[in-house]
């Protein structure tokens, strides 16, 4: 089986950042924003620059809530599980977002488009429920805010993969 | 040409910022109008948000909350010439939310450009490290001394004393590391400094470093801040092209180089050892103390480790002195602490107070009560690992003495509200839960001590009102374990989980059966 990445791209990026003190996170954080998480192809090569162990460089993946050494859905969306998110409704929330997506936190939804992740704090506090998807931070989020934000990504994906599609249904 | 400001920051973007300014760009070119937008951080006043203002002989005048849709409604009012209509607040200035604090590490937040270092300069900045470019190291570390400066990240250790220790080591190869991993839920005031005046903080860290001879400074940002990242990269890059770091600090000939680093999700390393072992490309697993960092610090040289509202006040305390600095606040909490409005809040956002108001007047008076119209239950002050406070235990002055005194923690500032629907038996098992996810494994106690809180705390509901003496069993139980996870662990995380948990147990006993 071919690796789902470019070979080459990798250790360009682990030749950029290895010389850093304290190199490790960076490389893996500019490896995931590459290919959306670290395979674990990369780890020999990453363990041989820093000197370091396979298994230490393994152990610091998955020591991180944020690395991911399997592929993830085409859209990661977190929710606020904090106490500030939970004083205005985080908890209903996360049950309708589980439901809606038929996928437990920490999994991706059955077609591949959504992951749905916890995270601890958005740095959101005085405006929650927050969710974030991609780097884009939501406010307010109920459950029929969340339904519309996850039908706006199924409509932006028939966009990119329909480009002319839009203009049809503006003009319709 | 008329000035207008949007906020650029995580919270107003959430609420539709960006879909604001181009609304009032693109109708501003449809009716011929000659516009500029300014994307300020914001003023702090989230419930407003998001909060337009604009530029007027008087001062600025502030509108809000406004959406993308309300736009056209503004221009129709003539908000762009400072007109009242439906959305006007007045002068910004003269909101009484603003009004009645004291702002001084968010003195410049959401009035300045965030990423000009001429707009940083004009309202003040940059003077205290031009003061402290002619000072000896050791004349800088005394006026932090003096101004009685305690770390704002949670344990409130005096600045001045760790800066000494570094100062004193012999010269070698010294750090300074901002700690800007903001985990703790309902705090939000490095998030908002450091996207609305990351300036206040680079200078800081400079005056730091000039402080104790280190050259080299890190940041350390949670990676769940894409925003502030955003912001602090494009400032540093600013501050390197006006001359404030690199190896010439402002034509002194002096050294100092600042780089931000990303966390990766990891609350843990909030905790000042495990960051340091972050930082050096390892899993964050705390460290023992001592050596202290301040001797063994990262990459095992002298370091000086602060949270970023400490390193932002050194530089008011350089601006404005040392006794100015002093004279706020009450006893050994002095200065003035950014306190955190969230959770179930009617007005959540910045309310920066010199130490020693009331908890129940900033709850009323600026917060407005809950969000909900429902009575208040409890408040949790100081994120995960502060103590529950009951509706009794309101009128407790905010100052680290008193809060200490109550077996509760100021922490950091966040003050998350919870109205009369919050079981406080699930946000004991949560902050068990909690501990579950984020310990760092090393302590036992605090890595498998956590699971079973959250099993015994299941049987304490299966059995309440059902089998009285289980539940009661089950009580005793989860109090040997607090104990065990108190005592028995190096750092916060195990160590101060019990005091959520018992603080729900002793002040809502009726939602554990009791």
């Amino acid at each position: 089986m071919s690796p789902a990445f470019d070979k080459a791209a990798i250790d360009d990026i682990i030749a950029q950042h290895q010389a850093l003190p304290g190199a490790l996170l960076p490389i893996l954080h500019a490896i995931q924003h590459a290919v959306g998480h670290v395979p674990a192809d990369t780890v020999p090569a990453i363990a041989t620059a820093l000197s370091l162990s396979r298994a230490e460089v393994h152990g610091v993946i998955s020591f991180y809530h944020h690395f991911h050494s399997k592929p993830m859905g085409d859209n990661i969306v977190q929710i606020c599980r904090a106490e500030a998110c939970q004083a205005v409704g985080a908890r209903e929330l996360e049950q309708h977002a589980t439901t809606k997506l038929a996928t437990a936190l920490g999994n991706t939804s059955a077609d591949g488009k959504v992951s749905l992740e916890p995270v601890y704090c958005l740095g959101n506090c005085a405006c929650g429920p927050s969710v974030q998807i991609g780097d884009e931070v939501h406010a307010r989020v109920t459950p029929e805010r969340f339904d519309a934000l996850i039908n706006e990504l199924k409509v932006r994906e028939l966009e990119m993969s329909a480009p002319h599609a839009k203009e049809g249904e503006a003009n319709s | 040409m008329i000035t207008v400001y949007v906020p650029r920051d995580t919270t107003a973007c959430a609420l539709g910022a960006d879909a604001v300014a181009q609304a009032i760009s693109a109708e501003a070119s449809q009716r011929n109008i000659d516009l500029q937008i300014i994307r300020n951080g914001s003023r702090g006043l989230f419930w407003l948000e998001t909060l337009v203002e604009v530029t007027t002989d008087a001062g600025r005048v502030a509108y809000g909350p406004v959406n993308a849709s309300d736009v056209g409604a503004l221009f129709d009012a003539s908000f762009h010439e400072g007109k009242d209509g439906h959305f006007s607040l007045g002068l910004t200035e003269d909101i009484p939310y603003l009004k009645n604090q004291e702002r001084v590490n968010f003195i410049r937040a959401g009035i300045i450009d965030p990423l000009s270092v001429d707009d940083f300069k004009a309202h003040g900045g940059y003077a205290g490290l031009d003061r402290a470019l002619d000072m000896q190291p050791q004349a800088i570390v005394d006026q932090v001394k003096e101004s009685g400066l305690r770390g704002r990240g949670g344990a409130a250790f005096p600045a001045g004393i760790k800066w000494q220790t570094v100062h004193d080591t012999p010269p070698q190869q010294k750090y300074i590391v901002c700690n800007a991993d903001e985990g703790d839920s309902g705090t939000f005031a490095d998030r908002l400094l450091m996207e609305a005046d990351p300036f206040q903080l680079i200078e800081g860290m400079t005056i730091a470093g000039l402080a104790v001879g280190a050259t080299q400074g890190y940041i350390y940002l949670r990676s769940e801040y894409p925003k502030a990242h955003e912001a602090l990269k494009a400032a540093l890059a600013n501050a390197y092209a006006a001359g404030y770091l690199g190896d010439n600090i402002a034509g002194s000939g002096k050294q100092f180089d600042l780089e931000v680093r990303l966390g990766a999700g990891a609350y843990i390393c909030g905790e000042e050892t495990s960051l340091l072992e972050s930082l050096e490309g390892k899993r964050g697993m705390v460290r023992a103390k001592p050596p202290l960092p301040a001797i063994v610090g990262l990459f095992g040289q002298p370091t000086v480790i602060n949270n970023v509202l400490t390193l932002a006040s050194v530089s008011s305390i350089f601006e404005k002195g040392a006794e100015h600095y002093k004279n706020l606040g009450v006893g050994r909490s002095t200065g003035t602490l950014p306190m955190q409005l969230a959770g179930n809040i009617k007005r959540g956002g910045i309310v920066e107070l010199a130490f020693g108001s009331s908890l129940r007047s900033l709850l009323e008076d600026f917060g407005g009560g809950t969000l909900s119209g429902k009575a208040i239950k409890a408040v949790q002050v100081g994120g995960p690992l502060g103590a529950y406070l009951p509706d009794a235990a309101l009128d407790i002055s905010l100052d680290y003495e008193s809060f200490a005194a109550a077996s509760a923690m100021l922490g950091h500032g966040g003050v998350v509200v919870f109205d009369e629907s919050a079981d406080m038996l699930e946000q004991a098992r949560f902050a068990m839960e909690f501990c579950v996810v984020e310990s760092c494994g090393k302590c036992t106690p605090c890595r498998i001590g956590s699971t079973r809180g959250v099993e015994v705390i299941d049987k304490i509901r299966d059995s309440k009102g059902r089998d009285d003496k289980q539940r009661d069993d089950n009580l005793i139980l989860l109090e040997d374990l607090c104990d065990t996870m108190e005592f028995g662990s190096l750092c916060a995380m195990g160590g101060l989980t019990p005091f959520p948990v018992r603080s729900a147990i002793k002040h809502f006993p009726e939602d554990f059966g009791g």
